[in-house]
């Protein structure tokens, strides 16, 4: 069966110049297809983060090219940029998660009101399924500055999903996660890559999370060293 | 009430920091206040000083200059350039030819509301030995009546009276006390050139102007023009009232060409005044904007720090997919909407200030402080409100705008 390539690069490059000179990533290729569960594995410091990045579409300074959904992303405005986020990209950060001042709910709903697909009862709607998804309803209200790292994490997560992206990119979404809570994580994942058809491509130091998507991916040094199982 | 995600940010951030808000807020309020008071009070002040001006004078008047003597063509000295040894004022007649018609042309102009013809005698006022000396102006008092309210300004007897009593006159109290006589008393009076005529009191004027009151009467328009020894057609001046005195310099050209005569307007008749109003407008005007700058660099300042601490926030906005517009569009919003609380509450607090002072008692003709809460300068204090907080907005939002969410998310 012929795969739907949902994201993949060309020779991406990435130099940082402060404080010297430094290549963290080097000739990145690679796709990742629709509906499938990525990994990205590596030890610290060798540029799973600054790729995330760059795959994001936040990044703009690098070498190389990077498409999404056949489009190329390399070289557009800012504001195109930011629309493709919102309505193809779910991100869950490393360590910032959320909007203090709003509710869990709010956090959640905001990239869906500001996408305008649906009615705010009907996105309303679509928060909450995500929260019982991720065992979160009788949170929803609280402000999101009153949660747990792990609770914040999941509204992280929550938050990713609500537009229904081809593509979520997670930088450690299971940091903070106790054994049960990564767990609960690790199927919602591997739902929506499977029965929803969404990609996840997901920065993780732990291996078994990584062992059980469906293909990882290891970086050493800025550059890939093996590809995964196909 | 369907609000964009934006107008929901801004207002969450608002509401989070109520404090800080109306801080920001109060600064507006204090400083709409101010402006609208000062600017009140200069418009008040000016107002009063111009109406000073017309009740004497008008809008703009109607005259014949002196002509200096010019020498006769032709005589020329050995030179060949023609002199004149001791050039003096040319014994022409000051007389306006056809004032009737002249009266009417402009009387028919485009936003002229009053026009009335002046013949201006110097004389003396006598009674027995007594004397004093002054300037009677000949008109019909009707018509000089709607142009300087005369009428206000009568202590005793009535102007009409002027009308319908041939050698009448109206004097000035001044005159009156001076020459100790008293309403229905008969005066002599002679003219510069000479002509002397009995003259009956039919009334008695007291103007805020004690030179006024001690030099200046009324008569007809015949009587001024036989105490000049002058015919029907002899007439001075002709004064002229528009609808808006601030146009008054505008209509000069326009009434030189009709008429071929001088034209003089209250503001070059009445320099000082003019300047003194200019001097007050400038002053009061810089003290209220340099309040207002003050109370916008609150709004600039406050914002800048929430941006500041908000730097987060604007990182996951901008990653979830808000452009640097969007991002503008709320730091600009909570701006205005602090400025729109602070202008509302200045206007309603610049009312305190301008009622006080419009209940403070004066005296002599001015009686309360002449100040009243304007509406058109509350309209434009709202706007320049608004405008300036807008700006003090804009300027921290874009920085906003540019910041770079993975500058924050590798930190
Ligand atoms: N802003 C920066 N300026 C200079 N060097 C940077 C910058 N960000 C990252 N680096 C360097 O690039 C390399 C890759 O960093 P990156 O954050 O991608 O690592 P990582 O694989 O995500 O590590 P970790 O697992 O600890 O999160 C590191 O050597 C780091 O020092
Ligand atoms: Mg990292």
């Amino acid at each position: 069966m012929e795969r739907e390539i949902v994201l993949n690069t060309s020779k991406i490059g990435k130099f940082f110049y402060d404080p010297i000179e430094f290549k963290a990533l080097d000739d990145i290729s690679f796709e990742a297809y629709k509906g499938e569960f990525l990994t990205l594995i590596g030890k610290s410091g060798s540029g799973k983060s600054t790729l995330l990045y760059i795959l994001s579409t936040m990044d703009t300074e690098y070498e190389g090219e990077l498409f999404i959904d056949g489009k190329k992303i390399t070289g557009q405005k800012q504001d195109n940029l930011a629309k493709i986020r919102n309505e193809n990209i779910g991100f869950v950060f490393q360590f910032h998660y959320l909007l203090p001042e709003f509710s869990c709910l709010k956090n959640i709903m905001i990239p869906a009101l500001k996408l305008g697909k649906f009615s705010r009862e009907e996105i309303e709607e679509q928060a909450y399924s995500r929260l019982k998804m991720l065992d979160m309803t009788d949170q929803a209200l609280k402000p999101a500055s009153k949660l747990s790292g792990g609770q914040q994490q999941r509204i992280a997560i929550a938050r990713a999903l609500i537009n229904n992206p081809k593509i979520i990119m997670c930088d450690e979404p299971t940091g903070n996660l106790d054994t049960k809570n990564t767990q609960i994580v690790f199927d919602i994942f591997q739902q929506i890559a499977h029965e929803l058809g969404q990609t996840i491509i997901a920065v993780t130091h732990d291996t078994d999370f990584a062992k059980a998507s469906d293909r990882t991916i290891e970086l050493a040094d800025g550059k890939i060293i093996s590809h995964g199982k196909k | 009430m369907k609000l964009s995600v934006n107008t929901e940010i801004g207002l969450t951030h608002l509401l989070s920091r109520k404090r800080q808000t109306l801080v920001a807020s109060l600064g507006v309020t204090i400083g709409i206040a101010m402006y609208i008071f000062m600017n009140s009070l200069t418009l008040g002040v000016n107002r009063y000083s111009d109406n000073a001006i017309f009740k004497n004078a008008p809008h703009l008047r109607v005259y014949k200059e002196d002509e200096m003597s010019k020498p006769i063509p032709g005589v020329s000295s050995s030179s060949g350039l023609p002199v004149i040894v001791n050039p003096k004022i040319s014994n022409t007649s000051l007389n306006l030819v056809n004032p009737q018609k002249l009266l009417k042309d402009i009387q028919s102009q485009k936003g002229v509301t009053a026009a009335a013809a002046y013949v201006t005698a110097n004389l003396f006022y006598t009674n027995g030995k007594s004397q004093v000396n002054g300037v009677a102006s000949g008109v019909n008092i009707l018509e000089a009546n709607a142009m300087f309210n005369i009428e206000s300004t009568m202590i005793d007897g009535d102007l009409r009276s002027l009308v319908n009593t041939p050698n009448g006159i109206l004097l000035g109290v001044g005159i009156v006390n001076k020459l100790n006589i008293k309403l229905n008393d008969n005066i002599n009076v002679i003219s510069s050139v000479g002509v002397v005529k009995l003259m009956k009191v039919v009334g008695i004027f007291k103007t805020s102007f004690a030179i006024t009151d001690k030099t200046k009467s009324y008569v007809s328009l015949a009587t001024a023009q036989q105490l000049l020894g002058q015919g029907p057609n002899f007439v001075t001046d002709i004064y002229v009232n528009v609808a808006t005195p601030a146009l008054a310099p505008s209509y000069v050209p326009l009434l030189q060409n009709l008429t071929g005569y001088n034209v003089e307007d209250w503001m070059v008749a009445n320099e000082t005044a003019v300047a003194g109003s200019k001097i007050r407008g400038i002053m009061l005007g810089g003290i209220s904007w340099a309040i207002l700058l003050v109370a916008a660099f609150g709004i600039y300042n406050i914002l800048n720090m929430t941006i500041t601490q908000k730097l987060n926030d604007i990182a996951i906005l901008k990653a979830t997919g808000f452009s640097g517009k969007d991002v503008i569009r709320i730091f600009v919003l909570e701006a205005l909407i602090m400025g729109f609380l602070g202008t509302c509450f200045g206007v309603i607090l610049s009312l305190v200030p301008t009622t006080a002072l419009a209940h403070v008692y004066i005296g002599a003709d001015i009686g309360y402080f002449p100040i009243r809460f304007e509406p058109s300068i509350a309209l434009k204090g709202a706007i320049i409100g608004m405008i300036v907080t807008f700006c003090a907005g804009y300027i921290p939002a874009r920085r906003a705008a540019k910041v770079d969410p993975l500058a924050i998310f590798r930190r």
